[in-house]
């Protein structure tokens, strides 16, 4: 299942080019862009590890990208994005986030129903990803459906 | 501090000339959009070549606005030659790679090595060379770090920013102190060494410094020697290029020499040349500030009705009232002093 998420997540992949010309934009119009990287799918995990500090005062977008290629390289296999901040209202705001890297497979979620007191039901979004312990979610090549499943049984709950 | 690109972004927001609005970072960096590929039995017109990409107007204005420099200015028609050739070798299908554009500078103090780095941003900027071309200038302090692990992350900050545009390392040499083992200075070359190679296409390093402790430096540093292929020496200004210098400074200025000042401040140059710590173009526009400060003071003092003029002319007093002359007369005076 391909995880859609920030500025341009109705568009397919941008290639790296096209990733450029966007941190370009940023740096252009004064914003500074940050690298940000996870292995949580989760829709609502919001803040990402970040990638080194915000780029504060780049010129040109050889830099970001060269952060993203070194992000790349250490996490091959996790969600990165490049996020702007727009430091010119005055506090932190983000102008633009998109995704620049995600893993091989995304394994996706599975919709958990708990059963509530007077027959309410709760749901929630379980990504059979965050099976895994942190860092191994992903790991090389082995993120199929099929060896994740197994340990799917998680104690207690 | 660097005193580099704090306002740039804004200003560099949109209106970039000469630049190929899309298509940059795809490894073939330079060029406005390839004009049509030519069959191999096709021939060009070289001058049209060079005057649409303007190649001429801007080593004229290279030529308006440094007196001297040969050297310098050689190089530079040499590089916007080797970019004329590219883009025409390429659109016949032959093969051109982006040349090695790392510079050092050497010279004695004041020969314009820092003032040549900040136009070399923007020239190679113009030549296509550079997508940028801001100029980040740098010393040891900005990218050596204080403790272990400090350095890496510090000199990759600065190099970053440096990304498109021109890094310059003034007194280079102190990046390498042999005589502390444990100094991080030879951390920060490493990573110097290797983002010149790696990131070749979006960095230009210039490295600025005296001659002879330079030569110590690449000595000790062969590997930082061979990935910089302009060496350039900034010669000495002659009296006549110094003159040439004041003029300018002084036109920038809105001020202006009298003829018998004009005469004095020849004569000004030539005793300033022969004594201790002269310091080229940098001993001259010391000069200058000297000389409105000793014309504001002749002014107030004489007070009465002044006009547009009187605040633009130097005069002749006023160069005369130079210590300069003073010394040169003490000296002829109490030791049987060579004339010259």
């Amino acid at each position: 299942m391909r995880i859609t998420q920030g500025t341009f997540s109705y568009l397919p992949d941008l290639s790296d080019d096209e990733i450029r010309a966007q941190v370009q934009y940023s740096i252009d119009q004064g914003w500074a862009v940050a690298v940000e990287f996870t292995d949580d799918p989760h829709p609502r995990n919001v803040l990402w590890e970040m990638w080194g500090l915000p780029m504060f005062g780049i010129a040109d977008a050889a830099a970001a990208m060269h952060e993203v290629a070194a992000c790349r390289a250490a996490y091959p296999d996790h969600y990165i994005r490049m996020s702007a901040y727009d430091a010119s209202l005055g506090r932190q705001t983000t102008a633009l986030s998109f995704i620049v890297s995600r893993p091989a497979a995304e394994p996706g979620f599975r919709l958990d129903r708990q059963e509530a007191s007077d027959r309410r039901i709760r749901y929630s979004l379980h990504a059979y990803a965050a099976e895994q312990p942190p860092g191994t979610r992903y790991g090389t090549g082995s993120a199929t459906p099929g060896n994740i499943m197994p340990n799917g049984a998680r104690g207690g709950s | 501090m660097t005193a580099a690109s704090e306002p740039a972004p804004r200003g560099f927001a949109m209106p970039v000339p000469a630049l190929p609005p899309t298509g940059e970072g795809t490894g073939a960096d330079t060029g406005p959009a390839a004009p049509e590929p030519l069959a191999p039995d096709d021939t060009v017109d070289l001058a049209a070549q060079e005057q649409a990409l303007r190649i001429s107007q801007l080593l004229d204005r290279l030529d308006a606005e440094f007196v001297g420099l040969a050297p310098v200015k050689d190089r530079v028609r040499e590089i916007a030659a080797l970019l004329l050739i590219d883009r025409l070798r390429s659109r016949y299908g032959l093969t051109s790679s982006r040349p090695s554009l790392h510079m050092c500078f050497t010279g004695s103090p004041g020969t314009g090595k820092t003032t040549v780095a900040a136009r070399m941003g923007e020239l190679l900027r113009e030549l296509g060379y550079l997508r940028k071309g801001q100029l980040v200038s740098v010393t040891r302090d900005d990218l050596v770090g204080q403790y272990v692990g400090h350095t890496a992350p510090k000199t990759k900050e600065v190099l970053k920013r440096a990304m498109g545009g021109v890094l310059f390392i003034d007194e280079a040499y102190y990046l390498y102190r042999p005589e502390n083992e444990r100094d991080y200075g030879q951390e920060s070359i490493e990573i110097l060494l290797q983002f010149m190679e790696a990131q070749r296409e979006d960095l230009v390093v210039i490295l600025a410094g005296y001659a002879d402790r330079m030569d110590t430096f690449f000595r000790s540093n062969p590997g930082m020697a061979s990935r910089i292929a302009h060496h350039i020496d900034f010669p000495d200004f002659t009296a006549g290029e110094l003159i040439q210098i004041a003029d300018l400074m002084l036109e920038r200025e809105q001020y202006r020499l009298s003829p018998a000042a004009r005469e004095a401040f020849a004569e000004y140059i030539r005793l300033r040349m022969s004594q201790p710590r002269f310091a080229n173009a940098r001993s001259i526009r010391n000069a200058i500030d000297r000389l409105r400060l000793r014309q504001a003071r002749r002014l107030v003092a004489g007070g009465g009705v002044i006009a547009r003029s009187d605040l633009m002319e130097i005069s002749a007093g006023d160069v005369r009232a130079s210590r300069v002359f003073r010394d040169a007369e003490a000296a002829a005076a109490t030791v049987d002093h060579p004339p010259g």
